[in-house]
């Protein structure tokens, strides 16, 4: 028998977690399941929700008054701005005091460690003390190990692009790390327990001798920037005992991958899973579905008479290391993210879709033993064209049966995408990248749509950068986007999973 | 597992000719994971080694880039690839699909094959360790005298000193009475079946040291109907991975996979209670050798909870059953994580009454099998297991929870708690406490 809940979430990154909680606030029982580590290891920490319109415009100062102009087909414009504003409040429930920016809903403005200055939503408490809008003078503090954060640069960068405030950046040693390539996670695994770290004049702890570092170059700095590396699992202790030492505010700067600050983030998200009693399994990806027997799946969903006669999921098979495993729930969200998280995948050639029978290739079998030998007769069939090694894995072998250059490599939802590959990009790195709008097009359900504007299923909703129709990196809305419809999808799956229940 | 197995520098018929960047193509390719590699780092954060010692320069290091250094003729591998502890966290880590352990293994391989004197004292004591099956079958014969040896302090002494293997942690002891032993006397299989049949991948810890568990997986299948099957079997290689020794892995490997194969040709699904052997048998086998049937293998082991999971109403059958054991402290082992089976136990052992085990976290235990054994690691191994101890101490348990026989031992060693194996936990609910006269001398404790 298969592994059941009510609701099944794939993905494991700010819009899967977020639609596994919304779909636990109705009672259902959730389980969200994660391939690789998420996307949020990645990111910044944090939370835009527009900060560029699609046309370029901006920075913006008041992101929910450009959301009704978005366009037909972003995924604002389908969930409509009154939800990106509940799952904003549905953030901050959820972040407590992690995070700030909640008190308006005019962007805020953040240096990063570029010396850019982002407009965002919400922002670590870490970060709260080094708004580009605040008058302090700063000091910028990068360290020799960490050559992402070259704090002088970053200084200059700031100045030149007009911030009401003097910004200064030093290059320090960190104590107690004297390796060139040490990790993040070292830095903030030192600070987090104060180990004692050898000073060149003794040992002192870890946060004491940082001080001592940085003391000699406060000058008149009312406020000091770091690396984001200032602890991990106690970073609000590091943080306050730094300020205690220095006497100034101490904030960090977002910066690239690794990312703490995301990585902070996740657990943030995995320890409100946790107390919502939302099953998680990681580790293993979703390499298949099968489909309810057609007979007497159609009534199944009947209530609100939009499910029309889109099939309907039966279960996903997940890929243990070469055994499949199937996963059973009422209603699914896709939440695998996009060309970076590989939720839409791409290759060289299409494979033919003569052949292959998409009704044959997933059958409607209650027995999960039979589906492995079931696949591998469809295999001998011949139907995959891509060529395929004795020892392909079964992920490779799922990949295989997608259609299109551009797929959804799960469910092979519809991605809209331009035959020829030299139409998917522009010359300009930073111009108008068609590919970075690749991704599945949904109804205001978010539930995928085929080519004919059709669902796909009608127990099966996306969120998150598998959607098309917003270039994220452009705009800076990429957490919004995955809060706004993360939180819509997985509402909307709880709900008709406790419906269906009842 | 990865794209990597299939060779990319074979285009014999492809019009996209590709530079060529190697003599010929080799035995194991290893380029399509080095070129999805595109740097982010996020293997580096997860490695618990590379957070607490600075010397070890992270897996991206290990696998991806020191892959592309060996292209160069004069490089050898690097030491460091010693120090990382195979706990496979890197892999479930990657968001771009590197095979970062298989790249470690071969690496470790490589530098153990030419690089290590196999007359040094290093090499002999990781071969000893390595080979725990073989020690432990010898030792096993007498296990009162072995027990007793290994506990004194001189042998303790001698072991530091002279091979490197710590002196501060207690050497398990040996059961009085192995698994094998056990099903001999008890003449096999208590249930046959034609339809309903598992072989049961024992390892070499719960045979010579904790037979209990065996014991657990036997009766806990058994209640379901099923006749289980013993095969003859050697150790599942992952201790000979982490300690480069690929050759000796291999042939265990050779007698595993014909014995695993012949037992599934028989109807049987493969079932491992330790979640390092079903990781060994379901990915590391595959990706190392090319061995008839050992994709059949692969794919038909399970482990044993995550099979009565998928084959029985697990739920149902526990539903009413009650044990007390209020407060148990869980800890996923990472090559549970990396099988997608890091929330099952708790899961599972809800629906028993009684029962209330806590997850302490995703922290590594810091043990890895041999590695925190050794003199030069044991400090490392503990401070990577901090993390672990004080989610234990905090969840106000007594007893700890795990699948793997070597982070049972760390959790032992850190925190004093008796450590059981989900099985027992089953096993007490299910059927209740051991029945004595099947339980033989002295295999209730450890």
């Amino acid at each position: 028998m298969a592994i059941e809940d009510d609701v099944l979430v794939i993905g494991g990154g700010l819009a899967g977690a977020t639609a596994a909680l919304a779909a636990a606030e109705h009672d259902a029982d959730v389980r969200l399941l994660s391939y690789k580590q998420s996307t949020l290891r990645h990111a910044s920490g944090l939370i835009d929700v527009l900060g560029y319109t699609p046309a370029g415009e901006g920075p913006l100062a008041e992101p929910f008054e450009a959301i009704p102009d978005l366009p037909e087909g972003h995924p604002y414009e389908r969930v409509g701005v009154d939800a990106v504003r509940e799952a904003l409040l549905f953030f901050d429930a959820v972040a407590g005091d992690a995070y700030s920016g909640a008190h308006t809903e005019s962007n805020a403005l953040v240096p990063t460690s570029g010396g850019t200055v982002k407009p965002t939503a919400r922002y670590p408490a870490a970060t709260e003390a080094g708004l580009a809008s605040d008058p302090r003078d700063t000091l910028l503090v990068g360290f020799h190990g960490l050559p992402d954060f070259d704090a002088p640069l970053a200084a200059d960068h700031l100045e030149a692009a007009g911030v009401p405030f003097a910004a200064r950046g030093v290059t320090l040693p960190f104590p107690g790390i004297r390796r060139d390539d040490a990790k993040v996670t070292r830095y903030a695994h030192i600070l987090d327990r104060d180990t004692p770290v050898d000073t060149g004049v003794g040992e002192a702890p870890a946060r004491t001798a940082l001080a001592e570092t940085v003391r000699p170059h406060l000058e008149s700095a009312a406020r000091v920037g770091f690396p984001p590396i200032l602890g991990d699992e106690n970073a609000g202790v590091v943080r306050r005992d730094l300020e205690e030492r220095l006497g100034i505010p101490v904030f960090e700067v977002p910066s690239g991958p690794p990312s703490l600050p995301g990585m902070r983030l996740e657990d943030l998200l995995y320890g409100a899973l946790g107390e919502a009693g939302v099953r998680v399994t990681t580790g293993v990806p979703v390499v298949d579905y099968e489909l309810e027997p057609a007979a007497d799946g159609v009534e199944s969903g009947a209530g609100d008479g939009d499910d029309t006669d889109a099939a309907r999921i039966d279960r996903v098979l997940v890929d243990r290391k070469g055994r499949e495993v199937p996963y059973r729930a009422s209603e699914y969200v896709l939440a695998t993210g996009g060309l970076v998280g590989k939720g839409i995948r791409s290759r060289r050639e299409p494979v033919p879709t003569d052949g292959v029978d998409d009704a044959a290739t997933h059958g409607t079998g209650d027995d999960p033993a039979s589906s492995p030998a079931y696949r591998s007769s469809v295999g001998s069939d011949g139907a995959p064209a891509e060529p395929r090694t004795a020892t392909g894995s079964e992920v490779d072998e799922a990949l295989a049966r997608r259609s299109g250059r551009v797929f959804e490599p799960i469910f092979d939802c519809h991605v809209p995408h331009a035959p020829d590959r030299y139409d998917w990009f522009v010359d300009d790195a930073f111009g108008d990248q068609p590919f970075a709008r690749y991704g599945l097009t949904v109804d205001r359900e978010l539930r995928p749509l085929d080519g004919e504007g059709d669902l796909e299923f009608s127990n099966l909703r996306a969120a998150g950068a598998v959607l098309g129709g917003y270039d994220y990196a452009a705009e800076k809305s990429g957490s919004g986007v995955s809060l706004a419809t993360g939180y819509v999808a997985g509402s909307r799956a709880g709900e008709r999973a406790t419906e269906d229940a009842e | 597992m990865s794209d990597t197995e299939q060779p990319t520098d074979d285009h014999a018929d492809d019009e996209f000719e590709p530079i060529q960047v190697f003599p010929e193509p080799e035995e194991m390719d290893l380029r399509p994971g080095a070129d999805n590699c595109y740097k982010c780092s996020t293997c580096d954060t997860n490695c618990p080694v590379a957070e607490v010692d600075d010397e070890f320069p992270g897996p991206k290091f290990q696998g991806p880039e020191q892959w592309r250094l060996k292209r160069q003729d004069d490089h050898d591998i690097d030491d460091s690839v010693m120090k990382c502890s195979n706990c496979m966290r890197c892999d479930h880590a990657c968001p771009s699909e590197v095979p970062l352990s298989q790249m470690h293994n071969t690496a470790r391989g490589e530098y153990v094959a030419e690089n290590m004197s196999k007359r040094s004292l290093e090499y002999w004591r990781n071969r000893l360790l390595s080979n725990y099956g073989t020690m432990a079958r010898i030792g096993s014969k007498v296990p009162r005298l072995t027990n007793f040896v290994m506990g004194l302090s001189i042998t303790k002494l001698v072991n530091d000193r002279l091979l490197g293997i710590t002196s501060e942690r207690e050497f398990p002891e040996f059961a009085t009475e192995t698994f094998r032993t056990w099903w001999a006397d008890r003449g096999g299989a208590a249930i046959q079946s034609d339809d309903r049949r598992v072989a049961y991948f024992h390892g070499c810890y719960s045979n010579y040291n904790t037979p209990e568990v065996g014991k657990a997986m036997v009766r806990v299948f058994e209640h379901f109907g099923y006749e289980v099957l013993v095969p003859d079997q050697r150790c599942s290689g992952t201790p000979m991975y982490a300690n480069g020794m690929l050759g000796d892995a291999r042939r265990a490997a050779e007698t595993n996979v014909p014995e695993l194969a012949a037992a599934i040709e028989d109807g049987a699904a493969v079932i491992a209670s330790c979640t390092s052997c079903s990781m060994s048998l379901r990915q590391e086998y595959p990706e190392l050798f090319d061995l008839e049937g050992v994709h059949e293998v692969s794919d038909n082991t399970w482990e044993a909870l995550e099979y009565l999971r998928v084959h029985e109403d697990l739920e149902a059958a526990l539903s009413g059953t009650a044990v007390d054991l209020p407060d148990l402290a869980y800890h996923a082992p990472c090559h549970a994580r990396n099988q997608g089976l890091d929330g099952q136990a708790i899961e599972v052992l809800d629906a028993i009454d009684g029962v209330d085990a806590h997850d302490v976290g995703d922290s590594c235990s810091g043990i890895s099998g041999t590695y925190g054994w050794k003199s030069e690691n044991y400090d490392t191994s503990m401070k990577i297991g901090e993390e672990m101890f004080e989610h234990m101490e905090r969840a106000d348990a007594d007893t700890g929870l795990t699948e793997c026989p070597t982070c049972a031992m760390q959790m032992e060693h850190g925190t004093g708690y008796e450590i059981k194996h989900p099985l027992q936990v089953l096993e007490t609910a299910l059927i209740g406490e051991n029945d004595r006269s099947e339980t033989g001398g002295g295999a209730e404790s450890r």
